[in-house]
């Protein structure tokens, strides 16, 4: 029993490594990394981080993601809360079809659509802007969200509703005040999933923006042109990108399963 | 038993058109490139089917979607296995559990491209960790941006330092839903461990490592962001993926008919195999 322990321990450790290397590169000096190898930073200094949060196109580029992110969140959740609902409790026309169809969308290949993506977003006007890529992003987030709301709606049993009309409940009403708190666990989990992937996508984010609505990830590309080799900002600059994520993965730290298999564990 | 409603429609309906704004458009836009060949100035002369017989018999092509190919089995060959094993290995239950999910759900939370450029300082031959150790303590000469072999194992071993743990949280999910009592029978019949394995436990795990094992043939498939940062496609094109080459053929040199007939032929690939999933998944949904 002992021995077997020591394999998810030693994958952690390979798993910090990276992990480690990036956040003791931003604690060193510009000298410190170019001088040579050192395992812990000798002369620690906050300074990466200083120059990120007092200048605008470091610290903007973070409240950039974290707009986009937010408002695809919340359009995610919106419109795929009716719609799941519809594909656990009710048969349509086309509903096979159509809830395979929504599926694609989550494999397609995102390089696919960076030209065309382009093009129609200029040609709306919203190029540059933050509802751009929060939209760009509902094309993988809205199946994801649908399918996941899904797996968790079809948990809760079809008796409820019927007892809540008998008892005088309007659907609004039902859906709200007794729906939704049933399946709140679900909605979390949905609303993680569109935070997560909205957040490590860079491809579209990247090229729908230009100086407005850019997003932290693509600000770190300067750093290896305009300024020279900074390595220390450029790995302070990744350290903060992972902290949301450390952060809201610990509400749903019992769900995760269940998310990546699209509600379905 | 669903009732049958058309109204559900109406509760659809505003998916539907943000996909489709999403999906469909950009979609014809590439259709119609496809077919095309233009100079600029939004001139364009009708070229049939003549990118797409071109595409299927250029070597670069070919090239692109072998090392794709060879890229996502070796992806899949490593991960699904160690994440299997690393997953019974786990703990049932204790305390250590949750910590062990979030922080092996970690690299997962992480920006592509930061993924990308965290593995670029680690692999750095004079000051990366992983570049240092194996230079100075194995004396190995390591460079991935010269030796393509380098190359090649520093994005599999990223891809599974990346990956991994959703193969392992799938499985474990798929474990501990398995009754203790089935344990017990399985004791008492004297069972060995593989037999305890192949009869008890990969059953159980079936449903969730067919979604696991097409997440992740679907995203390592998909592959761009984290290559490019790390090595843009090189050296030479050792490392040019389908994503990578579509890109360099769409943005780079702006050739959108050749594009836009990659773009659609590699589309089908994805939709054959989401097909098979959504087959796959539904047929275990209905049992």
């Amino acid at each position: 029993m002992r021995k077997r322990s020591l394999v998810p321990i030693v994958y952690i450790i390979f798993l910090m490594l990276p992990i480690y290397w990036l956040v003791a590169m931003s604690f060193k000096t510009t000298n410190e990394i170019l001088s040579g190898f050192s395992l812990f930073p000798q002369t620690f200094t906050w300074d990466n981080y200083v120059t990120i949060f007092t200048d605008p196109s470091w610290y903007l580029t973070y409240v950039n993601s974290i707009l986009y992110v937010s408002i695809n969140t919340v359009i995610s959740i919106c419109v795929a809360l009716p719609a799941a609902y519809a594909f656990s409790r009710y048969r349509f026309l086309g509903d096979k079809t159509l809830f395979f169809w929504l599926l694609t969308n989550r494999m397609a290949p995102a390089a696919v659509f960076v030209l065309p993506f382009f093009q129609l977003y200029s040609a709306v006007g919203l190029f540059d802007t933050h509802i751009a890529v929060a939209l760009a992003h509902c094309l993988f987030n809205i199946p994801l969200a649908v399918w996941i709301l899904e797996g968790f709606m079809s948990g809760v049993p079809k008796e409820l509703d019927e007892t809540a009309y008998v008892d005088g409940y309007s659907f609004p009403r039902f859906f709200v005040t007794i729906f939704l708190p049933s399946i709140k666990a679900g909605v979390g989990v949905a609303a993680f999933f569109c935070f997560m992937f909205s957040w490590v996508e860079l491809l579209l984010a990247k090229n729908l923006t230009a100086v407005a609505a850019k997003p932290i990830a693509a600000a770190m590309t300067k750093t290896a042109s305009s300024a020279g080799y900074e390595l220390g900002l450029l790995a302070a600059a990744g350290t903060l990108t992972i902290i949301p994520g450390a952060i809201v993965v610990y509400f749903v730290r019992n769900y995760i399963a269940k998310g990546f298999a699209l509600g379905r564990v | 038993m669903k009732t049958q409603n058309q109204r559900a429609w109406f509760f659809v309906l505003p998916v539907l058109l943000l996909v489709a704004f999403n999906a469909l458009i950009p979609m014809m836009t590439v259709v119609n490139y496809s077919v095309q060949e233009t100079f600029g100035n939004n001139v364009f002369f009708w070229e049939g089917v003549r990118w797409f017989e071109e595409l299927l018999n250029s070597e670069r092509f070919h090239a692109a979607l072998g090392r794709q190919f060879l890229f996502t089995g070796i992806i899949l060959a490593i991960e699904v296995p160690l994440g299997i094993a690393i997953a019974l290995a786990m703990p049932r239950s204790g305390p250590w559990v949750p910590v062990c999910l979030v922080l092996m759900a970690l690299p997962m939370l992480i920006p592509w491209n930061v993924v990308g450029a965290m593995w670029n300082i680690f692999a750095l031959p004079d000051i990366g960790l992983l570049g240092y150790f194996m230079n100075t303590t194995l004396g190995i000469d390591y460079d991935m941006t010269q030796n393509p072999f380098a190359a090649w194992a520093t994005i599999i071993t990223m891809d599974v330092w990346h990956w991994t743990s959703l193969v392992v949280l799938l499985s474990y999910a798929g474990l501990v839903s398995i009754p203790d009592a089935y344990y017990q029978a399985a004791k008492i019949d004297g069972a060995s461990n593989w037999s305890v394995f192949r009869y008890i436990q990969l059953p159980k795990m079936k449903q969730v490592l067919t979604i696991a094992i097409l997440l992740r043939f679907m995203d390592s498939f998909n592959i761009y962001t984290e290559v490019f940062v790390m090595t843009g496609g090189g050296p030479g094109n050792s490392t040019t993926f389908l994503s990578i080459d579509l890109v360099k053929i769409a943005l780079g040199q702006f050739d959108l008919g050749p594009a836009a007939a990659m773009s659609l032929i590699y589309f089908a690939i994805t939709l054959l195999v989401s097909w098979l999933f959504y087959t796959l998944m539904t047929k275990d949904d209905a049992k």
